[in-house]
């Protein structure tokens, strides 16, 4: 209909940021990050070529090593604890208990806060001497020891608690969503069937809520990537290097060391994870469309 | 409808729930309420501690213990951290305004023509802009910074403001796309055979009965921006340093003794806006949250 054909033009400027947006700040920044990561850029950015050598110089580095490490086994932690607890939290809550308004404001709450503010609280009370462990040793067991935070070995696991206390509540709150979709039915027929509440949650009703678990999965595992605020507020990095992670390997090269080409690669190195995990959605997605 | 990872579930738990058993103390029920009840214990410690602590005096931290509530409750910290902190408030403020607002009316812009208007490429670049959202702020962190200073702005309270709407605008655009897809498309063309063209449709008939999306961005973009610590230090240079950064400045770059209740008193200052909305709005914020959670 011709009618419709008049001011094609304007959608098209009305996402003129949004395209640009996209091609300068994403796209823009991303390639830019890339070209940089095979120069020899210091302090300022450099077209000085050297090839792959930042990432041979990256995986020489202990510094970077250790942090992919750490980011290993807080992600590994911190994506099934969250997903546990978030998984129990919703099924219990799920059993008509009393309070449930209450219950889900107080596990949820903590996703409200930042990390900044939370990570220092958690830093006290962690703090050996004065939290937890004073509080404990207090009460009469003055050989009790929880000092996790200044351990060169067991520091990230604070991070992970501390983490898996703000993001649970929100795999709580998508796993109930969840869960309150599932038809009542199922219930009725698997009690007549004699079928313990535990085998049904776990047997039945779990894999029915696949695309939650999946989507939560997926939150999780950018969050686990872009750790950043946590490991500042509680740690530093410390001690020494201990709880160094790449998303603040990557800034201390950026904005301290001046080590703008090292930074880039690092920042790369990072991207591929991501991209991993978006391939299959982005197919997924595509097949979808077809079909 | 939408067809990506990122769709808010819907978050309703009003539906009827799954147990309709009769209430009766079994072992099994005292179980569940005692995992909940140790659970809401956990949830709750920290915030406690912040609070209790934060009314203490420095004699009475050393001396006791950290669980244990205040012998003589002063509000002398909370001065002490007000008067840390207030400027980190108000830059807070200024930056959080600006950044709710322009990127809420950019997101419904987008979303109406992505869902309505459906021009040649949207979708695809819609497809990146998501897709960017998952992508670490690192990777794009220093050509941004390099371009802002080569445009003038970098260290100011344009330079930040524009940094959170480039990247809130993969969720804010999300959200008005997937309500709109929800409006009925019929209503649309009515619009266009009466004569009304992008923006007036957009005007007069999509953003009024856009209210409840709207309430749901704010949320969403008033939390997130507060909450931000790694733009803000980055970007919005010494004098806009917003209250997170101004936070981590105060406790953790001290040297000395460190005065633990005013540091409590200080961080709940920085978490009270974020934990305002977040109790009065309820659900409201659960919305937001499911959508949102790509942030972070």
């Amino acid at each position: 209909m011709p009618a419709f054909r008049v001011n094609k033009v304007t959608p098209h400027i009305a996402l003129l940021p949004m395209a640009l947006t996209v091609l300068v700040a994403y796209i823009g920044a991303a390639l830019w990050t890339f070209k940089t990561s095979f120069t020899a850029s210091r302090t300022f950015a450099s077209d000085n070529f050297i090839g792959a050598a930042q990432y041979v110089r990256l995986f020489d580095n202990e510094r970077w090593l250790l942090s992919l490490h750490n980011l290993a086994v807080y992600g590994v932690c911190f994506i099934i604890a969250c997903m546990v607890l978030g998984f129990l939290l919703a099924a219990f809550i799920d059993q008509n208990v009393s309070g449930e308004g209450f219950l889900r404001t107080v596990f949820l709450y903590p996703y409200a806060m930042s990390f900044i503010a939370t990570g220092l609280v958690w830093q006290w009370m962690l703090a050996p001497g004065a939290g937890i462990e004073g509080a404990v040793q207090s009460l009469g067991f003055t050989s009790f020891r929880f000092d996790w935070i200044i351990d060169q070995e067991l520091v990230i696991y604070t991070i992970v608690i501390a983490a898996v206390w703000q993001a649970s509540g929100l795999v709580m709150a998508m796993m109930l969503a969840g869960l309150r979709g599932v038809d009542p039915e199922i219930y009725k027929a698997a009690r007549l069937d004699g079928i313990p509440a535990w085998r049904v949650y776990l047997q039945i009703v779990l894999p029915m809520l696949g695309p939650t678990v999946a989507t939560v999965f997926l939150l999780l595992c950018t969050a686990v990537v872009k750790l950043y605020d946590a490991v500042v507020a509680m740690t530093g990095g410390g001690p020494g290097t201990a709880s160094e992670v790449p998303a603040k390997f990557i800034m201390d090269h950026l904005f301290l060391r001046s080590n703008i080409g090292l930074a880039s690669a690092g920042a790369v190195t990072l991207l591929i994870p991501v991209l991993a995990l978006l391939a299959p959605y982005a197919y997924a997605r595509s097949r979808r469309k077809r079909a | 409808m939408s067809d990506t990872a990122l769709q808010a579930a819907p978050m309703t738990f009003d539906t009827a729930p799954a147990a309709r058993r009769k209430r009766r103390l079994s072992p099994a029920r005292i179980g569940v309420y005692a995992f909940l009840f140790s659970a809401a214990l956990y949830f709750l410690l920290p915030l406690y501690v912040m609070i209790i602590t934060s009314f203490k005096s420095m004699d009475e931290i050393r001396s006791g213990n950290v669980f244990a509530l205040p012998l003589f409750a002063t509000v002398e910290p909370w001065q002490n951290a007000w008067r840390q902190v207030s400027g980190g408030f108000w830059n807070s403020v200024a930056i959080t305004v600006p950044s709710t607002i322009i990127p809420i009316l950019l997101g419904a812009i987008n979303g109406y023509a992505l869902s309505f208007w459906k021009p040649r490429g949207a979708n695809l670049l819609f497809g990146v802009l998501l897709a960017g959202a998952f992508i670490p702020v690192q990777v794009m962190i220093y050509p941004l910074v390099w371009m802002m200073a080569r445009a003038g702005v970098f260290g100011s309270l344009p330079a930040i403001v524009l940094v959170h709407v480039i990247f809130g605008m993969p969720i804010m655009t999300l959200l008005f796309r997937n309500y709109y897809a929800s409006v009925p498309h019929e209503l649309f063309q009515a619009a266009r055979i009466d004569g009304g063209g992008f923006w007036r449709i957009f005007g007069q008939v999509m953003l009024p009965m856009s209210l409840p999306i709207i309430v749901v961005a704010a949320i969403m973009q008033v939390t997130g921006v507060w909450n931000d610590y790694i733009l803000g230090l980055v970007f919005a240079g010494r004098d806009n340093a917003p209250m997170t950064v101004q936070l981590n400045n105060v406790i953790n770059t001290t040297t000395g003794t460190r005065l633990y209740n005013v540091n409590m008193a200080a961080t709940i200052l920085t978490a009270a806006v974020p934990l305002a909305i977040y109790f009065f709005s309820g659900r409201w914020f659960v919305r937001g949250i499911a959508a949102g959670a790509v942030k972070g």
